[in-house]
C-alpha cells in the first residue's frame, strides 16, 4: 500500500499549499471527487481477491478520512486568515475624537449659587426671590436705614427718575417675605444686586445670597453654628471661622465673618447678625416673641475663593476661555 | 481714620504688642485696616546745623554748605534748596543711608565740589507728600540727634476702618477709651483746662435754629502771631493722622479734633460783622467757600452767618470771606454741637465731605464744646501767643441730646446671644464702657455716655456686652430646625433643568450686565422707550435691558475679537420693560449661536449651524415640559431678526418667544463674517410643565404608509401636519415628515412633502381596508384644505 501513502502525502501537500478557499475546493475535487484516484480505487475494490478487500477498503477509507481532516483543517485556517485580513483592513484609530456636540458649561456664579442653595435647602431654608428694581422702603427704610442715614451713602445706589432704585442688596427680599408670611420663617434669597461702583475690586452688578431665620428662641449661637457648618460644606474642608463685631443697620448685634485661609490669612466672607427689632417691628413681627438672625454673602467673592479666580471682572466679561474652565 | 500708636498709648497703654493691639481692636469691632511703620529708612538722618553757606563756584543754583552733624569734623554738603541759612538746623542724611524712596547717599562730586551727605526735604524723607525746601528743625534740637528720636518716629500709624455707628472713635481719646475698656485699664479723662481770660471782649452769638445747634461755645483771641511755627511734635502728629500742617490756627483746631473729636473753626474776627447767628439759609443765599467754590444754598442747609449773610456751612466748611490767613491778628473761635440730622446728607449734596462733616453727621459728644475750646486756646496761646477773651457759651438745654436710659434684661441677653454671661461680668463690661447702671431688683437700666449715639435700645447693649465678652466666646449651638419637607412640583420645569439641557447641547452660560447701551437695546428690541438710570456708570451702561440679546451680542463680539469662531452662549435672567407705565421684570432664557453646527472634526469641514439646528435645541427644551404639542412656530417679523428667517414661538396661542437669524442690517453694522442665530423665551409661560398621564399602549402591529403630496410653497408644513393629525387621530400613532422637495419634476411655486404615517389600534390589528381608508381620508382632506395633489 506504499503508493496509497504516497498518494495521501501528495494530496496533503497540495491541500497545505492551497492559497485560498477556491483552490482548496479544486484540490478537494481532485483528491476526493468522483474522478479522484481514491474514488477509482474504491470502485476497483471489487476486482481484488475477496480476502484482500476488507483490508484494502479499510485503507482507502482511512486515506479518505485523513484527506477530509486535512481539508477541514486547511479550510479553518484559510477562513480564519480571511477573517483576520478583513478585520485588519477595517481597523480604526480609536484615539481619534468622537463625533457631535461638545457640552458647554454653567457660569461659575451659577455653579456657586446652586451649591449654596443645595446646602441650605437641605436644612429647610426655602428659596425666595424678589424684584431687582426696588423702592426706598424695601431697600432702605424697612431695613432700619432711614433717609440720610450714613449707611445709605455706603451703598452707592443706582436710581431711576421715578425714585425707584436698583436693589443694593438682597435684603429687601427678607422684608417682602416677612410681610407676606410672618414668622416663623426660614429662607435664603439669592440674586443680582447693584452698586454704582466700578474698579478693580468692584463691579456695578454682582450676586448675593441673603439668609434669614426668624423663630422662637433663635440666638447668635445658632447663627454661629449654621454659618460654620455652611462654610465647611461650601469649601469641603474643616475651616476656622472668626466672628468680629461690625455694623449693619438691620442687625444688632452684627458681625463680619472671616475664614482662615489655607495660607493662614483671615479672609472676610460674609456679614451677619441678629435681626434688628426695628426691622421686625416694621414687618409686624413681635420682637419679644420672636428673635431672628440674618446673613448675607457675596457670591463672586465665594466663587473667587473656591476656584482661585483672581479678578472679579472676569465673571462678567464672558470670555469663553474663562467660562470653559468651570463645569 | 489714621491714628498714631504712640499718641494712643499716651492715654491707654496696655501691655500688648502693636499687632496684638490691632487684633484686640478688630475683635472689638474697631477694624484695623493697616499698620504702617513710621520712619523706615531714616536711621542715618540727623540734625545738621549749618555753619556756613557759600555759592557753588560752577553752578548758579547750588550752594556749598558746611554742616555740623555732631561729629568731630563738620561735613561738606552741596545743596540746591534756597531755604538753608547759616545757624539753621536741617535734616542731613549721612553717607551710607538709603532713604525711604530708595536714594542711596554716597560721597560724591557735584560739579566738581565734594558732597559728603545730603540735606533732605520732608518729601525726600517721606514725611509729607509735597514740601518746599529742606526740612527744618526747631532751634533747640542738638546737632547730630537722630531724626527718628527728635520726631518720635519709632511709631506705627494704625489705620482704622470705622463703622458709621462708632462716631465716638473718631479721635485718639475715643479709641483710647475703647482700648482701656478692652483691657480693663483705668482710664482717666484728660484734665479740663480753663484759660484765664486776659480780655473782656466777647462776640455776640445767637442760636436761631436751636434744635439744629443747641450748644455753641465761642471766644475771641487777639494779637496772634500767625508767622509762628507749629511745633514739630504737633506737625508730626498731624501728619501721622493724615492732616497737612498749615498755620497755627488750622493746626490747633485740627489737633483738638483729632484728640477729642470736636471739630472747630476759626474766623478772622476783623472780617466778621456784628455777631454770629446760627440759622438755616434763606433760599437764594450764596456762599463762597474756602478754596473759592461758590454754592447756592437752600432753606434746609444750616449756616453760620453774620450781619452780612452766611460765613460758613455749619459743621461742614468755613467760608472764604472770613478765613484765617497769615495776615490775621484776631480770631473768633467756634466750638459747637450740630445735630446729626441737621448735617447729614448736606456734604454729600454739595460734594464737600470734610473731617468735620464726617464727625457731625455721625454724632459728636454734645457735652465737650467748652472743654475743646479751652484745650485749643491753651495750645494756640502757647504757639502763637495772643490774648484770650472769656468763653461765651449759648445753650438751648431742651435741645441738647440726652442719652436715654436703656433697659437691659439678663434673660433677654442670654436668649439673644445663646449664652449666659454672668451678671457680674455684664456689670463689669458696662462699667468699663463708662455706662451708668441703675439697678432695681432684676431690672437694669443703663445710661450710655454722651458720645455713644449708637446706644438706644436693649439690643445695642447686648452687642456691647457681646463685643467685650468676645464673639469668639459665644458657643456654636445648632438650632432646632423645624422639620420641613420640600416640594417636588411637576407643574413647572426647574430653570436649572433647562440650563443643564442647554449646556448638554453645547451652550456656555454667560452672565451679562443688566444695563446696556441704549442704541443696542433699541436695535435688538425695536423700542426706543428705555428704562434709564439717572446715575449710570457710563453711557454704555445707561439703560436697563429690554432683552437679553444686547448683552449676548456684546459677549459675542468680545469672543470674536478674541479669535473664537464657534460660539454658543445662553443666559437666564431678567429683562425690564414698561407696561402701562409700570415696570415689568420678566424672566427670560435666551441664547445665541454662530459658527459650525458641531465642533471642528477630523472627518472634515462642518456646516454652519442654521435655524433648524437652534430650533432643535429649543424643541428639546419644550419637550421637557411634556407638552411639546402645545408649542407652535409661526413666521413673523422682528426688528432684530432677518425677514423670512424669523419665527414667533407660541404656546397654546400665547406668545412665548422668538427665534431667528440676526437681521442683515445688524450683521453688517457689526461687520460679522457669519450670521448669528438667536432665541429668547419667556420662562414663566414656556416652562409650565404637564404632569404625564398614562395612556394605553398597543400590543398589535403598527403599519407605516408613506404619502407624498404636492402643495403650494407658501403652505407651512406644520399646518399640513396639524390637519393630518386631526383627521387621522384615532389610529395615527406617529407622523413624520421624511422629505420636503421642490425643483425638477415639481411645478414652480410648489413643493412636495413626504408624510410618513404610522397607524395602530390598541384593540386589534388594522386591516388593509382600514389603512387604505385612513390614507384616503387624509389625502382628501389635504386636497380640500391645501389643494394638495398626491405625488406618484
Amino acid at each position: 500500500m506504499h503508493d496509497l501513502d504516497e498518494l495521501i502525502s501528495c494530496a496533503q501537500a497540495d491541500i497545505a499549499a492551497s492559497p485560498d478557499l477556491a483552490s482548496l475546493d479544486q484540490v478537494r475535487v481532485r483528491v476526493l471527487g468522483k474522478k479522484s484516484e481514491l474514488s477509482i480505487r474504491l470502485k476497483r475494490l471489487g476486482s481484488l481477491p475477496k480476502a484482500d478487500r476488507p483490508a484494502a477498503g479499510e485503507a482507502i477509507n482511512q486515506a479518505k478520512q485523513a484527506l477530509q481532516d486535512s481539508l477541514q483543517q486547511r479550510r479553518s485556517e484559510l477562513e480564519s486568515q480571511h477573517l483576520q485580513a478583513k478585520l485588519n483592513a477595517a481597523v480604526v484609530d480609536v484615539s481619534l475624537a468622537g463625533r457631535g456636540q461638545r457640552p458647554g458649561g454653567l457660569h461659575p456664579v451659577t455653579v456657586t449659587l446652586e451649591r449654596i442653595e443645595t446646602i441650605f435647602r437641605a436644612a429647610g431654608f426655602a428659596v425666595h426671590r424678589g424684584p431687582e428694581i426696588e423702592d426706598e422702603f424695601h431697600n432702605f427704610t424697612a431695613l432700619n436705614i432711614p433717609a440720610d442715614h450714613p449707611a445709605r451713602a455706603m451703598h452707592d445706589t443706582f436710581y431711576f427718575s421715578s425714585g425707584k432704585l436698583l436693589r443694593t442688596h438682597t435684603s429687601p427680599v427678607q422684608i417682602r417675605a416677612m410681610m407676606e408670611q410672618g414668622a416663623p420663617i426660614h429662607l435664603i434669597a439669592p440674586g443680582r444686586v447693584y452698586r454704582c461702583d466700578s474698579d478693580i475690586t468692584h463691579t456695578p452688578m454682582f450676586h448675593q445670597v441673603e439668609g434669614l431665620v426668624v423663630d422662637r428662641d433663635v440666638s447668635f449661637a445658632n447663627l454661629k453654628a449654621v454659618l460654620h457648618e455652611f462654610v465647611e460644606h461650601f469649601f469641603e474642608r474643616q475651616a476656622e471661622l472668626r466672628f468680629r463685631p461690625s455694623y449693619f443697620p438691620f442687625t444688632e448685634p452684627s458681625a463680619e465673618v472671616d475664614v482662615l485661609s489655607e495660607s493662614g490669612h483671615w479672609l472676610e466672607i460674609l456679614g451677619c447678625g441678629m435681626v434688628h427689632p426695628n426691622v421686625l417691628q416694621t414687618v409686624g413681627i413681635d420682637a419679644e416673641e420672636f428673635t431672628g438672625y440674618a446673613f448675607g454673602m457675596g457670591v463672586e467673592r465665594l466663587a473667587m475663593l473656591r476656584y482661585g479666580v483672581s479678578d472679579l471682572r472676569l465673571f462678567f466679561e464672558n470670555d469663553l476661555q474663562f467660562l470653559r474652565q468651570f463645569g | 481714620m489714621k491714628i498714631s500708636e504712640k499718641w494712643l498709648r499716651e492715654w491707654a497703654d496696655p501691655n500688648v504688642s502693636t499687632s496684638e493691639l490691632a487684633v484686640q481692636l478688630t475683635m472689638a469691632g474697631i477694624e484695623v485696616d493697616t499698620i504702617e511703620s513710621c520712619g523706615t529708612g531714616l536711621d542715618g538722618v540727623v540734625v545738621g546745623r549749618i555753619l556756613t553757606v557759600e555759592p557753588h563756584p560752577d553752578a548758579d543754583k547750588l550752594s556749598l554748605c558746611v554742616v555740623d552733624v555732631g561729629a568731630k569734623k563738620p561735613l561738606k554738603i552741596v545743596c540746591g534748596a534756597t531755604n538753608v541759612h547759616e545757624g539753621g538746623r536741617y535734616a542731613a542724611a549721612l553717607v551710607g543711608t538709603t532713604l525711604p524712596d530708595g536714594t542711596e547717599i554716597k560721597r560724591r562730586k557735584i560739579r566738581g565740589a565734594i558732597s559728603e551727605g545730603m540735606l533732605c526735604s520732608a518729601r525726600e524723607l517721606s514725611l509729607a507728600d509735597d514740601a518746599d525746601g529742606i526740612f527744618e528743625f526747631d532751634a533747640d534740637c542738638a546737632e547730630g540727634a537722630a531724626l527718628r528720636d527728635v520726631l518720635g518716629l519709632d511709631d506705627q500709624i494704625i489705620d482704622l476702618d470705622l463703622t458709621p455707628n462708632r462716631a465716638d472713635c473718631f479721635c485718639v481719646i475715643g479709641v483710647a477709651r475703647e482700648v482701656a475698656a478692652i483691657n480693663a485699664l483705668e482710664f482717666t479723662e484728660p484734665e479740663a483746662v480753663a484759660i484765664k481770660p486776659t480780655l473782656k471782649d466777647t462776640f455776640h452769638i445767637s442760636l436761631v435754629a436751636e434744635d439744629a445747634c443747641p450748644r455753641f461755645a465761642g471766644r475771641i483771641i487777639r494779637k496772634l502771631n500767625m508767622s509762628a511755627n507749629t511745633p514739630a511734635w504737633m506737625q508730626e502728629r498731624l501728619r501721622r493722622s493724615g492732616a497737612r500742617p498749615i498755620h497755627p490756627v488750622v493746626d490747633v483746631t485740627n489737633y483738638v479734633m483729632l484728640e477729642l473729636g470736636q471739630p472747630m473753626h476759626g474766623y478772622d474776627l476783623e472780617r466778621l460783622s456784628e455777631g454770629i447767628v446760627v440759622r438755616y439759609a434763606k433760599p437764594g443765599e450764596t456762599l463762597a467757600l474756602l478754596g473759592g467754590q461758590e454754592i447756592e444754598l437752600t432753606d434746609n442747609v444750616l449756616v453760620i452767618a453774620d450781619a452780612n449773610g452766611p460765613v460758613g456751612l455749619a459743621g461742614i466748611m468755613g467760608g472764604e470771606s472770613t478765613a484765617v490767613s497769615e495776615q490775621t491778628i484776631d480770631i473768633f473761635l467756634e466750638s459747637a454741637f450740630f445735630a446729626p440730622s441737621a448735617i447729614v446728607g448736606r456734604a454729600r449734596r454739595f460734594g464737600l465731605h470734610s473731617d468735620a462733616s464726617l464727625r457731625f453727621e455721625r454724632g459728636v459728644d454734645p457735652q465737650q464744646q467748652v472743654r475743646a475750646i479751652e484745650r485749643a486756646t491753651e495750645l494756640l496761646l502757647a504757639i502763637a501767643g495772643g490774648e484770650a477773651g472769656p468763653v461765651e457759651e449759648v445753650i438751648s438745654e431742651e435741645h441738647v441730646p440726652i442719652r436715654p436710659e436703656v433697659p437691659l434684661r439678663l434673660e433677654r441677653l442670654a436668649r439673644v446671644l445663646g449664652v449666659e454671661v454672668p451678671p457680674e461680668q455684664v456689670r463689669d463690661i458696662l462699667e468699663r464702657l463708662k455706662m451708668d447702671i441703675f439697678f432695681s431688683n432684676n431690672d437694669w437700666r443703663i445710661r450710655p455716655p454722651a458720645n455713644r449715639f449708637d446706644i438706644n435700645i436693649e439690643e445695642d447693649l447686648i452687642e456691647e456686652v457681646a463685643r467685650l465678652f468676645g464673639y469668639d466666646r459665644v458657643p456654636e449651638t445648632p438650632g432646632h430646625a423645624r422639620m420641613q419637607l420640600s416640594p417636588a412640583t411637576e407643574s413647572r420645569l426647574r430653570i436649572a433643568r433647562v440650563r443643564t439641557a442647554l449646556v448638554d447641547r453645547g451652550y456656555q452660560e454667560a452672565i451679562t450686565y443688566s444695563f446696556v447701551p441704549p442704541g443696542l437695546n433699541e436695535r435688538m428690541t425695536g423700542s426706543p422707550h428705555h428704562l434709564e438710570l439717572m446715575n449710570p456708570i457710563s453711557a454704555d451702561q445707561s439703560v436697563m435691558r429690554a432683552s437679553l440679546w444686547p448683552g449676548l451680542i456684546q459677549a459675542l463680539m468680545m469672543n470674536l475679537n478674541r479669535q473664537q469662531t464657534r460660539i454658543r452662549l445662553f443666559e437666564s435672567g431678567i429683562r425690564f420693560i414698561y407696561q402701562d407705565s409700570d415696570i415689568i421684570e420678566e424672566e427670560l432664557i435666551a441664547g445665541l449661536a454662530i459658527g459650525d453646527r458641531t465642533p471642528e472634526h477630523w472627518e472634515g469641514a462642518g456646516n454652519s449651524a442654521d435655524l433648524f439646528d437652534i430650533k432643535a435645541d429649543i424643541e428639546a427644551l419644550f419637550a421637557l415640559t411634556g407638552a411639546a404639542d402645545e408649542f407652535s412656530f409661526t413666521a413673523a417679523e422682528h426688528p432684530a431678526l432677518r425677514p423670512g428667517r424669523a419665527t414667533r414661538i407660541d404656546r397654546s396661542g400665547q406668545q412665548v418667544g422668538w427665534l431667528g437669524e440676526l437681521h442683515p442690517g445688524i450683521v453688517a453694522d457689526f461687520e460679522l463674517q457669519q450670521v448669528p442665530l438667536l432665541f429668547e423665551i419667556s420662562v414663566a409661560p414656556a416652562l409650565a410643565a404637564n404632569r404625564p398621564v398614562y395612556s394605553e399602549i398597543s400590543r398589535f402591529p403598527a403599519v407605516r404608509r408613506d404619502v407624498a403630496v404636492v402643495v403650494n410653497q407658501a403652505v407651512p408644513v406644520a399646518e399640513i401636519e396639524a390637519a393630518v393629525k386631526k383627521v387621522a387621530a384615532p389610529v395615527l400613532r406617529e407622523l413624520t415628515i421624511f422629505d420636503v422637495y421642490s425643483g425638477k419634476g415639481i411645478e414652480t411655486g410648489r413643493k412636495s412633502v413626504g408624510l410618513g404615517l404610522i397607524l395602530q389600534k390598541t384593540s386589534r390589528t388594522l386591516t388593509d381596508a382600514e389603512v387604505g381608508g385612513v390614507i384616503d381620508t387624509v389625502t382628501e382632506c389635504l386636497a380640500d384644505k391645501f389643494e394638495a395633489k398626491i405625488r406618484e
